[in-house]
């Protein structure tokens, strides 16, 4: 029953990483249709964004867990960020907004372009920075007094800090995003486009800030993952996108593409998935095996996911 | 107010409008008349900058407006309410309302107008927090009226306001549409129903395959016996 439970809080956080990721595939493709297929690497500045923070901030290793918690980490976070943000507005300006009534085809080519392209700035270019260590292989995440290392026990059941860490930031974020699509002006305007955009622009709705919005969002979301990344597994990699990206689409996809809450549902249940199959019909090895499974169980199945694909209404 | 020269729309190669001229005096009704596929829709997207010339000019208030992007084109005092209505079917009647005013920012005005709407169409009001495509037919085209409002446009554009709607609920569309222009708001009313939009009608355009076929004063048009025969059932 441990062990159950165990594997419960494992998935779970897992699964709340994938989630932070896969608002990103979703939002985007609400509004614009294109899997952006860039978003893993997103993820994966985030992480290189909060690392340059803590380097900007001198390197600090011996503060106390309260100043830590209060300052560090939120600083990392919003550097974070600041990187994830600039990097998916600008793949979005130069990269995406050039190709929009081109063939799908188009931005889906160039997105994986924009992939391999960033993983390959940050591989090369990432040590060049003043400051910065190499980046050709993986670098040692900081450790973050109070979390890093850090567990609590709940009835018998360790818990690691940084999985309380992914899940509280799903929490906070889920909150935040339902206030923002609910409650703000703009993200009416987001529901508005990704229902019907030409009568969004007769809205007077400029759809390009809308696409911009979707692109921060989404990106903002994905650093967060990305400094959880990094304190979960203690290293982060120019490669580390790659599989997380593959993993939070299929989140997104199990969700119900389009679909903001589907996207949340979709990666605990993906994270879930994952750590009880792993647990209970083979080795941790197989675990990326059993994800792409339920991938196509749900494609095959029901392939508007879980909670159903974005409801196009053109009635 | 609205002067529109020569313009040339295609879809790929195929050209839907073929060079019109035309032009809406402040104040006025002006009808636009065709059958299915004449390009009425085609010009109305045009101007509200969802579709870009291949050649021609759209003035308005003595300004090029052709090549703008369609929220400055709402900016600049032009809204449309779009051919089959295109609410938000799952957003309230409210949401809906709202979002015509999304190029405003008094806060005061946009409540004032809205509660204008639900004087004018009290259904509306009484059930504002509910989702759009709960209403029937008639209330979803009045609600697509009052959100088109809700920008206080100078020149507001109807596409065929009363497709699909009863004889008595055309009636009342019509009404309103007659109320507006007491109001003050120039209109462009594109309608198939061309005895209804010609008996409101300042001046009339015909349009058959994307070329403007006669213009005249609408009480001219309804004389007329070629529109007649054409568009009215007349024999
Ligand atoms: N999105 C489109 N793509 C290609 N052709 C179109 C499109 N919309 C309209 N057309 C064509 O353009 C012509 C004019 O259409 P439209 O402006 O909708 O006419 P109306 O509103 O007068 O019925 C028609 O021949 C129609 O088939
Ligand atoms: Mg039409």
């Amino acid at each position: 029953m441990e062990l159950f439970f165990q594997q419960l809080i494992n998935g779970l956080s897992l699964g709340a990483l994938y989630a932070l990721v896969a608002v990103g595939y979703t939002v985007v493709y609400g509004i614009v249709q294109l899997i952006n297929f860039a978003h893993g690497e997103i993820f994966m500045i985030g992480a290189f964004g909060a690392y340059a923070t803590w380097v900007l901030m001198g390197s600090p290793s011996d503060w106390t867990a309260t100043t830590s918690l209060l300052v560090l980490l939120p600083m990392m976070i919003i550097g974070g960020m600041v990187a994830s943000v600039a990097t998916a507005l600008a793949t979005e300006r130069f990269a995406y907004r050039p190709l929009r009534g081109a063939p799908r085809l188009a931005p889906l080519i160039s997105a994986i372009g924009v992939s391999v392209f960033l993983q390959e700035l940050v591989r090369l270019f990432f040590g060049k920075i003043p400051g910065m260590p190499d980046a050709k292989s993986s670098v040692p995440f900081p450790d973050i007094a109070g979390i890093s290392g850090a567990t609590i026990t709940l009835g018998g059941v360790i818990i690691q800090m940084p999985a309380i860490f992914t899940l509280a930031a799903l929490a906070v974020s889920t909150v935040f995003l339902w206030y923002f699509v609910n409650r703000t002006k703009t993200g009416r305007a987001m529901v508005a486009t990704s229902q019907d955009p030409d009568t969004a622009r007769l809205m007077g709705i400029n759809v390009d800030r809308v696409i911009m919005a979707a692109f921060a969002v989404g990106a903002a979301l994905a650093a967060i993952a990305g400094v959880a990344h990094g304190l979960m597994n203690g290293n982060i990699g120019f490669r580390m996108g790659f599989l997380a990206g593959l993993k939070a689409f299929t989140a997104a996809v199990l969700g119900g593409i389009g679909n903001i809450n589907g996207a949340v549902v979709g990666g605990l249940v993906l994270g879930l998935a994952e750590a009880m199959a792993s647990n209970y019909l083979g080795t941790t090895a197989w675990k990326d095996v059993w994800a792409f499974v339920l991938l196509i169980l749900v494609l095959v199945f029901r392939p508007q996911g879980l909670l159903g694909a974005k409801v196009v209404d053109r009635a | 107010m609205l002067e529109i020269k020569q313009i040339v729309v295609a879809y790929g190669r195929v050209n839907a409008v073929k060079g019109i001229d035309f032009a809406v005096e402040q104040g006025q009704i002006v009808s636009l008349l065709g059958t299915n596929g004449a390009g009425k829709s085609t010009t109305l997207r045009t101007i509200s900058g969802l579709l870009k010339p291949v050649s021609g000019e759209i003035w308005f208030e003595g300004e090029r407006i052709d090549g703008l992007p369609a929220h400055k084109i709402v900016e600049r005092g032009i809204a449309q309410s779009p051919e089959g209505r295109r609410l938000f079917r799952q957003m309230s009647v409210e949401d809906n309302l709202k979002l015509g005013a999304y190029s405003r920012k008094d806060t005061s005005g946009i409540k004032a107008d809205m509660d204008r709407v639900y004087d004018l169409f009290p259904v509306l009001g009484e059930r504002r927090s509910e989702a759009a495509g709960l209403f029937s037919g008639g209330e979803q085209q009045m609600l697509a009226i009052g959100r088109a409002m809700m920008s206080r446009p100078k020149l507001l554009m109807l596409d065929e306001p009363s497709m699909g709607l009863s004889p008595i609920m055309t009636q009342t569309i019509m009404k309103t549409i007659q109320d507006l222009q007491a109001d003050g708001v120039t209109i462009l009313l594109v309608e198939q129903n061309a005895q209804a939009a010609l008996s409101l009608a300042d001046r009339g355009y015909v349009l058959e395959v994307g070329q403007i076929m006669f213009s005249d004063t609408g009480k001219a048009l309804l004389g007329d016996d070629r529109v007649r025969k054409a568009y009215l059932g007349a024999d």
